[in-house]
């Protein structure tokens, strides 16, 4: 009877520990819902700003980071995942949980800059010495030639990668958009296979050695080269590329709830501080704050960027007619297979 | 018996035999201990101390804890289920009873992506639950109730298909041999049933509790993938593999590795122990 009642006792306290734990974790936090390469970045930042939190409230603040690719990150909010915060790929998946309504339309117009802190681009990631002689987009489409990235339906990065390759071949065939199709359905006939996120993708290439090339994001480029030796791989930077905009947003619907608007508003708008872009230099992306950019300008390849609203006409009407189901990235995926 | 050892199906001559075994363990070398081996040997690639580290790590601990957790929770609650559906299979005669049979079937012919997904369907926020429980701030998917849930789904038939065969072969005269003597539904089912499938239930329970602990499919559906918090063990070695951190992504795999070859030793161990027991229970 009394191991009985010990074990209860136990159980009690066990429970009310958890309840404490549970009452403490509540104080301040905040969820990061991101895309794939942004690991090391908000590893970085995540500790800059609860640091600059602390001092300036005195609140301990925790930043829960999930990654993953950016349409299934989008995906999963609108699901229910309890994002204060989400810093996607792109416009367009923040644009969906703005349509499950969970977000106000105008979320871009919030913030400076499209409500993009930093910006970053693709570029090739080849290997050492270049064996395939890789210098712009039209080596892509040679036959023998393995070219690695992810899936566009679930991906950001593989989005603008193929944005990209369609705006060169748009360039090249004097805005002929059955030339680019062809060009870009080429292109993905030398795809061996599609991973769901842009880190899955440098993993296949980097680790697993697949492919001639990789399409990546520009920062997932350099911090490839950082984490496997420059020895290994190089950087190629074609002729033209795409201005990739990350957007960043504060989800109305969880912050209300929760109660957490001004950390979650106060965390986005670090993001454009000095100190913000610094450590978004460092990790690669380039930065908006004029005298960082020029700071950090020899660590960027200067490349002609096109961006999604002058050639594309903005992501609602490009996800519609490529990204869709039935778009041109199906049809041509189909038809290439 | 010298009879046996001339009979036929050992007539086969030596270079045959030993081609065979031979196969089946380079086989076995091949596909289950080289990879073993190759787990181990990554995770310690840096030395004993950063294999150390990659497991005292706050995010790994917080994994650990998870799966421990899930499998605390899921585990009982597929023992009971299964023991009460075995029972029910094993004892009674109804209609419909191939129909619950198939149903209990059912987690292992669904492909654990699909588990996962149904209970997006029902709790996410667009599902048929979802706008309600938010209402009254109930989170179910992308916390622990949902893995918890997803693992339940996917180990359900482990213990109920290791015990319905065998009680069905153990028959159900010993139980009303009890209640003719007197014996209460409860002390039939703690002194005559329980001893009768007591192995058989724990070596359901280990089965369950390895799938539970190594599932990734469902979970990873409804995990929603935030570190240190929804991240078991199998998402866990994910996430760091994919941060370029092999040695802790094949440290934390090393610990699930461990896991599994503690329940096959207990599972080992079971039937060298009691192997002749569980040979009689069954044939009773």
């Amino acid at each position: 009877m009394s191991f009985r009642r010990r074990l209860s006792l136990l159980a009690a306290g066990l429970t009310l520990a958890w309840l404490g734990v549970a009452a403490a974790d509540a104080q301040d936090n905040l969820l990061n819902v991101s895309y794939d390469p942004t690991r090391e970045l908000y590893v970085d930042f995540n500790k800059a700003f609860a640091k600059k939190w602390q001092a300036e409230t005195g609140h301990t603040l925790t930043v829960k980071q999930s990654h993953g690719g950016s349409g299934k990150q989008a995906r999963s909010v609108i699901d229910g995942l309890d994002a204060d915060v989400v810093t996607l790929a792109l416009g367009y998946d923040i644009d969906a949980i703005a349509d499950a309504g969970q977000l106000a339309k105008n979320w871009q117009s919030r913030l400076p800059n499209n409500s993009a802190p930093y910006t970053s681009t693709i570029v090739f990631l080849v290997r050492k010495g270049n064996p395939k002689a890789i210098k712009d987009w039209n080596d892509l489409v040679k036959p023998g030639v393995s070219v690695i990235t992810p899936n566009p339906k679930t991906s950001g990065g593989a989005r603008w990668n193929y944005l990209a390759a369609w705006a060169y071949a748009l360039e090249k065939n004097g805005n002929d958009e059955a030339k680019a199709k062809e060009f870009v359905g080429q292109l993905f006939k030398n795809v061996p296979v599609l991973d769901s996120g842009a880190r899955g993708s440098t993993v296949t290439f980097t680790q697993r050695e697949l492919g001639d090339v990789l399409l990546a994001w520009e920062n997932e480029a350099y911090l490839s080269l950082q984490e496997f030796g420059a020895d290994k791989f190089e950087i190629v930077v074609p002729s033209l590329s795409i201005l990739a905009e990350p957007p960043v947003a504060v989800v109305d619907a969880v912050v209300d709830r929760k109660g957490s608007r001004k950390v979650a508003e106060a965390y986005l708008q670090f993001l454009y501080t000095r100190e913000g872009q610094e450590i978004a230099a460092k990790n690669f992306y380039r930065p908006r704050l004029p005298e960082l950019a020029t700071q950090y300008a020899g660590r960027f390849a200067d490349v002609k960027l096109v961006t999604i609203d002058q050639t594309f006409g903005g992501w609602r009407p490009t996800q519609e007619k490529h990204f869709a189901d039935g778009g041109v990235f199906d049809q041509i995926y189909q038809k290439g297979r | 018996m010298p009879a046996n050892r001339s009979g036929v199906a050992l007539s086969d001559p030596a270079w045959m035999r030993w081609l065979l075994i031979g196969t089946a363990l380079a086989f076995l070398a091949l596909f289950l201990l080289l990879p073993l081996v190759a787990v181990f040997a990554e995770a310690l690639r840096r030395g004993f101390g950063a294999y150390w580290a990659a497991l005292v790590e706050e995010d790994a601990v917080a994994a650990i804890k998870l799966t421990l957790i899930v499998a605390a929770i899921a585990v009982p609650a597929n023992l009971v289920f299964g023991v009460a559906a075995s029972w029910c299979v094993a004892k009674f005669d109804f209609r419909g009873k191939n129909l619950l049979i198939t149903l209990i079937d059912l987690p292992f012919s669904v492909s654990p992506v699909i588990s996962g997904l149904i209970y997006v369907l029902l709790f996410g926020l667009n599902g048929l639950m979802g706008p309600f429980l938010k209402a009254q701030g109930i989170q179910i998917i992308f916390a622990v109730p949902g893995l918890v849930l997803a693992t339940i789904f996917v180990t359900f038939p482990f213990v109920a298909r290791e015990l319905i065969p065998l009680m069905q072969e153990q028959g159900s005269e010993e139980e009303e041999a009890a209640l003719v003597l007197g014996a209460s539904g409860w002390q039939t089912f703690w002194r005559v049933t329980l001893p009768n499938i007591k192995w058989g239930l724990l070596y359901g329970v280990l089965l369950c509790n390895a799938r539970a602990m190594g599932e990734f499919g469902a979970v990873s559906v409804v995990s929603g993938h935030v570190r240190g918090y929804t991240n078991t063990m199998p998402l866990h070695v994910e996430i760091l593999y994919n941060e370029y951190n092999f040695v802790a992504a094949f440290a934390v795999a090393s610990v699930l590795a461990m896991l599994a070859l503690v329940t096959l030793v207990a599972k080992t161990v079971l039937e060298w122990r009691f192997g002749a027991e569980l040979a009689a229970t069954r044939h009773k």
